[in-house]
Order: C-alpha cells, then sequence, then structure tokens
C-alpha cells in the first residue's frame, strides 16, 4: 500500500511528552497551533457535552412517570434552559469549529489558520462564555442570596427577561456568556474564512477544494451574517436590563415579538450552521468507504451555498403560533419548504456515491449511514411543521422537540461520531478499536430511536414542552417511559466511546499515514501530523490529490 | 516532509490568493454591518411609536459640521495609505493627523450632543422608546468611532516615532477599510436618524 511508504516526520512536542506536566499545560494554554486549539476545542465540547447529557438525563428521570417529584418545577426550568443553551452554543458549536480548526488547514495544504492568534483569542472567548454561563449556579444571585442559573429557556423570550420577571442575576449571565461566546465565533468565522480563501496551496482552485473546507466556508459565512444578530439582540437586552432601555419592554411601547425575530433570525441560520459541517463530515467519509469519488461536487457545493442562503429567510417559521398575517406565514412556509429541495439534493449525492460502490462498513461509514437515513426522516417532520397549519396544531408540543433532537442528534451527533472514528488515527496516531466502535454504534442506535421516535407520540398526543410534570390519565405515560428508557441506552453508548477515545490513546493499534486509502492532504501529513503540518508545501492538480499520487497511471486530473 | 512530492515536469504557474488581511477585514465589516442592520430596524421599526415625548423632531439637532468631517476624514485617510504606499512618510503623517482630527472633531460633537440633551434637556436612554433606540444607534456608532480612534492614535504615535514605513501600507490599508466602513454607516445612521426619521 501507499501509505506505507509516506514518510515518516517526527511527532509534534517529542520534547514536551517528558516535560513537567506544569510545564505541558503551559504549552496547551499559550499555544497558537490550530491542531491543538482544535483539540482543546474538542476537548472542551466532550466535557460540556457530558454537562448538557446530564441536565437531560434529569429531565428526563422528571418526565418518565406523571406527577413525579424528582425535581422541583423551578429546577426543572433551569434545566431546560441550560440543557439547549450548552448543548448549542458549548457542545455542537465548539467541537464543529474544533474539527474544522483542525483539519481545515491540512485539508487545503496550508501550515496554520490565516490568524493564529485571533484562534487562540475566540477560543478562549468561548470558553471563558461557558464558564461564565455556569458560574451563575453560584453567582447567579450575587452575594446575597444562593445562586441561580439562568431559567428563562433558551429563546429567553421577553418580557421574561425583563427586571422585573427575571430578578437577580442569572439572566445578566446568559446574556454575557452568549455575548462573550459569540465574539468568540466570529473570530473563528473571519478566520475560517481567510483561511480558506488565501491559505489553498498550489493548484487547489476553489472547484479542486474538497468539500469539507468548501462546506466550512459556508458555514463561516454562514456565522459572520447569522451570529451577528444575536449579538445585537443580547446588546440590547443589556441595554434594557442595565441602562433601563425599553427595546423589549411593552409596556413603553416596546415590542416582545421584535426580540422572537432578532432571536429566530439567528436562530434558523444557526441550525444550519450546525448540520452544514456535519454534511461535510458526511461529504468526507462516504466516498472513502465507498470507494468511488463523491457524486455531483459541483451541485454539492452550489446545494449548500444554496441552504446558506435559503435559511436567511425562513426565521418566522417558529412563530406561526405568535399572530403574523396570513402572507406573512405563506412566506415563511414557501421558503421553509424551499429549503427541502438543495437538502434533497444531498441526501440523493450521498446515495449516488455510495450506489454502486465497494461499501465498507467500518465504524465512521454506520455512523454515516445512520445520518442518512435519520437525516432524511428529521427533514420529513420539518416539511410538516414548515406547514404553518400543522404547525399551529403542534407548537411548542413535544413533537417539535423530537423533530430538532433527530437532526441535531441523528444527524449532526451522528456525524460527529463518525468524524471522531475517522480522524482519530490522524489525530493520535492510533486506531479506535472497531469491536468498542460498533457497540457504540449500535447502542446508540437503538437508544436514540427508542428516546426520539417515540417523543413525537406524547406531542402528537398534546403533550406541550418545557412542562415540569403531566397528570396521569393523559396516556402520555407508557411513551415517556420509552423515551427515558432510550436514554439509558445512550448513556451506556456514549460511556462506551469514551471508553474507547482513552483506552485507543494508550493501547490502540498503531495507525499508519493513512489508514483508510483516503485522497485528502491530512492523510500525507504524519500521524499526528507535526507542528508545521507540511515539511515542503503540497501542490494539487485535482480534488483527490492522494488519488493522483497512488494511481499515476489514472489520475483524476485527466477528467475533472 | 510531506508525501506529495512537487511535481517535475509542471512549469512555475501563476498562484495568487487574495490578500490575508483584506479578507479578515471584509468578513468583520460583514459581520458588523449585520449587528448595524438590527440596530437600523428596530430603531426604523420603532418610529413613532414611543409613549410619551420627546419626539425625534423637538430634540435633535442635524450634526451637518460633524458629518461632513467625517466623511472627509475618508478621503483624508486614503491619501495617508496613497502616501506611505509611496514611501513619503511626512506626507503620511499629515494626512494620517488630519484622520485623527477629523475623527477627533465628531466624536467632540456627538459628546457636546449628549452633553445637551441628557443634562440639559433631560432626555436619556430611559426616557421613552425613541431615547432608547437613538442612544443605542448612534451610541453604537460612536463606540465604533472611538475605536477607530484609538487604532488612529496608536499608529500616529508610532509614526511620530518613525517606525511607520512603506512596508506597513498594506496594514494600514487593511485598517482604512475600517475606517471607511466606519464612515459609510454614518451615512445611513445619518440618513435613518436625521433625514428619514426626523
Amino acid at each position: 500500500m501507499v501509505s506505507q511508504s509516506l514518510p515518516q516526520a517526527g511527532a509534534f512536542g517529542e520534547h514536551a511528552q517528558s516535560a513537567p506536566w506544569l510545564e505541558r499545560a503551559h504549552e496547551w494554554v499559550v499555544t497558537v497551533d490550530h491542531k491543538r486549539i482544535g483539540l482543546m476545542y474538542i476537548t472542551y465540547s466532550l466535557l460540556m457535552l457530558v454537562v448538557g447529557g446530564v441536565e437531560a438525563t434529569l429531565m428526563r428521570i422528571q418526565l418518565a412517570v406523571p406527577d413525579a417529584h424528582f425535581v422541583s418545577p423551578q429546577v426543572f426550568n433551569v434545566l431546560f434552559t441550560m440543557h439547549g443553551t450548552t448543548m448549542i452554543f458549548f457542545v455542537t458549536m465548539p467541537i464543529l469549529f474544533g474539527f474544522a480548526n483542525y483539519l481545515v488547514p491540512l485539508m487545503i495544504g496550508a501550515r496554520d489558520m490565516a490568524f493564529p492568534r485571533l484562534n487562540a483569542f475566540s477560543f478562549w472567548m468561548m470558553a471563558f462564555g461557558g464558564l461564565l454561563l455556569y458560574f451563575s449556579f453560584v453567582g447567579g444571585s450575587g452575594l446575597y442570596g444562593a445562586g441561580s442559573a439562568p431559567d428563562v429557556g433558551w429563546w429567553a423570550y421577553a418580557p421574561l427577561t425583563a427586571k422585573a420577571f427575571s430578578r437577580g442575576h442569572s439572566t445578566d449571565y446568559w446574556t454575557l456568556a452568549l455575548l462573550v461566546s459569540g465574539i468568540g465565533s466570529i473570530g473563528t468565522a473571519i478566520n475560517l474564512v481567510a483561511t480558506i480563501l488565501c491559505m489553498r496551496c498550489r493548484g487547489m482552485t476553489l472547484g479542486k477544494m474538497p468539500l469539507l473546507p468548501w462546506l466550512n466556508l459556508v458555514m463561516a459565512g454562514m456565522v459572520l451574517a447569522g451570529i451577528s444578530p444575536l449579538t445585537a439582540a443580547q446588546l440590547m437586552l443589556c441595554i434594557d436590563r442595565y441602562l433601563g432601555g425599553h427595546f423589549f419592554d411593552t409596556q413603553a411601547g416596546g415590542s416582545a415579538v421584535i426580540w422572537m425575530h432578532f432571536f429566530w433570525i439567528f436562530g434558523h441560520p444557526e441550525v444550519y450552521i450546525l448540520v452544514i459541517p456535519a454534511f461535510a463530515f458526511a461529504s468526507e467519509i462516504i466516498p472513502v468507504f465507498s470507494r468511488k469519488a463523491i457524486f455531483g461536487y459541483p451541485i454539492m457545493v452550489a446545494a449548500s451555498v444554496a441552504i446558506a442562503f435559503i435559511s436567511f429567510s425562513v426565521w418566522a417559521h417558529h412563530m406561526f403560533a405568535v399572530g403574523m398575517p396570513s402572507y406573512g406565514n405563506a412566506f415563511f412556509v414557501l421558503t421553509s419548504m424551499l429549503v427541502g429541495v438543495p437538502t434533497g439534493i444531498k441526501i440523493f449525492n450521498w446515495l449516488g456515491t455510495m450506489w454502486g460502490g465497494k461499501i465498507i462498513f467500518a465504524t465512521p461509514m454506520l455512523f454515516c449511514i445512520g445520518f442518512v437515513f435519520q437525516f432524511l426522516i428529521g427533514g420529513l417532520t420539518g416539511i410538516m411543521v414548515a406547514a404553518a397549519p400543522f404547525d399551529w396544531q403542534l407548537t411548542d408540543s413535544y413533537f417539535v422537540v423530537a423533530h430538532f433532537h433527530y437532526i441535531i442528534v441523528g444527524a449532526i451527533l451522528f456525524t460527529i461520531f463518525a468524524a471522531f472514528y475517522y480522524w482519530y488515527p490522524k489525530i493520535t496516531g492510533r486506531m479506535m478499536s472497531e469491536t468498542l466502535g460498533k457497540w457504540h454504534f449500535w447502542l446508540f442506535l437503538i437508544g436514540f430511536h427508542l428516546t426520539f421516535d417515540f417523543m413525537h407520540i406524547p406531542g402528537i398526543l398534546g403533550m406541550p414542552r418545557r412542562i415540569y410534570t403531566y397528570l396521569p390519565g393523559r396516556g402520555w405515560g407508557i411513551w415517556n417511559m420509552i423515551v427515558t428508557i432510550g436514554v439509558f441506552f445512550q448513556i451506556v453508548a456514549v460511556a462506551i466511546f469514551v471508553v474507547n477515545l482513552i483506552r485507543s490513546y494508550y493501547r490502540g493499534e498503531p495507525a499508519s499515514n493513512d489508514p483508510w486509502d483516503a485522497w485528502t492532504l491530512e492523510w500525507s501529513a504524519s500521524s499526528p501530523p507535526p507542528a508545521y503540518n507540511f515539511a515542503v508545501l503540497p501542490e494539487v492538480k485535482s480534488r483527490r490529490p492522494l488519488w493522483d499520487l497512488k494511481h499515476p497511471e489514472d489520475p483524476d486530473w485527466k477528467y475533472e | 516532509m510531506s508525501a506529495i512530492p512537487a511535481p517535475i515536469s509542471s512549469p512555475e504557474r501563476e498562484w495568487s490568493l487574495p490578500s490575508r488581511g483584506k479578507t479578515g477585514m471584509l468578513n468583520l465589516i460583514l459581520a458588523e454591518s449585520a449587528i448595524f442592520t438590527i440596530f437600523v430596524i428596530s430603531y426604523i421599526f420603532y418610529l413613532g411609536k414611543s409613549l410619551s415625548g420627546p419626539t425625534p423632531v423637538e430634540i435633535l439637532h442635524v450634526p451637518i459640521l460633524d458629518t461632513i468631517c467625517l466623511l472627509s476624514s475618508s478621503l483624508t485617510i486614503h491619501f495617508a495609505v496613497a502616501a506611505l504606499r509611496r514611501g513619503k512618510s511626512k506626507a503620511f503623517l499629515f494626512w494620517w493627523g488630519a484622520t485623527l482630527a477629523l475623527g477627533l472633531k465628531f466624536i467632540e460633537g456627538t459628546a457636546a450632543d449628549w452633553y445637551q440633551m441628557i443634562y440639559r434637556e433631560n432626555f436619556s436612554i430611559k426616557t421613552n422608546l425613541f431615547g432608547t433606540t437613538y442612544y443605542s444607534l448612534v451610541g453604537l456608532h460612536a463606540s465604533h468611532v472611538t475605536v477607530g480612534l484609538i487604532g488612529l492614535s496608536l499608529v500616529f504615535l508610532l509614526a511620530l516615532a518613525g517606525k511607520v514605513k512603506q512596508q506597513h501600507a498594506e496594514r494600514c490599508e487593511v485598517f482604512s477599510l475600517y475606517w471607511h466602513f466606519v464612515d459609510a454607516v454614518w451615512v445611513v445612521v445619518f440618513t435613518v436618524v436625521y433625514l428619514v426619521g426626523r
């Protein structure tokens, strides 16, 4: 195999291995290396994933049976607020930024990001934003009372956030945490765009760039236009709370609905900010394990750009129940349905890639196949709730909760797991265990479907979201019990994943530079890559430079 | 130690990519534009919705001189960068200093205006909805001007110390993009607040 002949460069930080731990920790804190920052993002997100997961588990225990008293209503409000905020802003976004940080420079043949110090700054802003959010548990009421975490829901609708209804400082911590981490996100997005546009190696025109950098470029552009409205809205909320402004103060003529608009003009693009990097993972992994080049590369790029544009015109489908004029409803129904077109194109492209391929069912591929299937179902329930009359019936019910968890867990988290199994050998130089990986996949798949398939049903039966308990005799009990049982399957699966991550680091089978016989530039660097990535900057002639290298008799650039 | 060997037969092809600094700054401008857009929208949305006075026409004075100062500072910073690119550091110092002075005049005008309204006319961010939107939109812009002024003064001090050379022209140009953006935003804010909204 060609990969064996690839030269091994010294692993980065040989000196660091022997240095005392304080010195090593110091090196990580002051680092501006994109790989280390990427790993810090990923580690931070995994820790936060555990925190957010514990919050979800507590809620599910409370809801498993009717009339339960496991947690109080006040604590339940805190739990769903913190769960949503944590999972979106401090788990999913940073983990995707982490992978983007690690992979984008390697895949475009660069030695680092465009602005390494901005990169470190962005990471630490995000990290301290998360700490600020969780500090509210001890400091939410200042010095004169017990801590109180935010309990206004992750949308933080006005007037719940007004001083009169949210005493103490819990809402301030929420606002400032998102403001601070939002600045970090904007920094990362600026960095990604500049890296991808200005640091590509020789020959890598935009049409020859792998799909992962392409989709991360689209994602970063969306962050710039999508996170900024949230930053603006948080500034307004700060003005209201600290300076006595009236933006969202209905008693002074302000509007509570405009907060909804501002929140969702961020909130809906945010979903695509999260899912487009997930598409990126799938678009790199599915071809490699189907042993075929990606089907319809230009259409894939065009569809992603189309999704990005359309996603900025759909936000008010979160607000059908608010009472918009009928032409408003009609507009947002149509645009929301329109998103289904480029998204459907993507699903066909992944299927087209697999079709006729020599599929290898390794763990990364299993997760990607799960992703395609579940993303389709999550998309279909999305089309259902995009129809305004249907949404009037089911808005704010568990059906909606099931729908968006289908996307965030069933699609995004599945591809994140796939990405872990796929790139772990590159990052650590060791393979993850396939046996544990398969246990992880199947248990998580079962747990996921138990939880989120059955969660649709109480929603249809009328169970609203965010209630802390319900009376017996509604017919919701059995479904909630099944949903909660699924959670425990997921916990076991994630525990296996964590064991696999740690165990493989020490005892995993050593990985070659290119264990999957893949085609993109990161697999030409050693595993793990040296600090400088490439001693000689590569030059590419096609979308699959390593294919050209391994098959000089039949290179891609003859056909592209 | 890349495994990609340099292709032997390929001649040195042209390979040029956009400048990192300019791309980064343009992206920052994109993000900032989105923030300003939200503030401008809320200003327009809340026009005439205040439940109590004063109204814009009763209290706002059109800052014509300040506007002229700020807009002409775009021209002076352009001359400054052009001078630096040709290596004329005296001319650079003059035009850069002029930009700084014009920016300072603008912020001084805003400060005087606000002092008058807050302390003499008792019109603050708390007074009514108009006060909230007015002070936040104009204040957001003024804070961007202030950040710009800090940058301008920093470069000015470095230039006085003789540390700004011809090779720094691109960095100064990247900074000038920000300053042009601040000016362009003022055109929008001025139009919305003082022409349309009054």
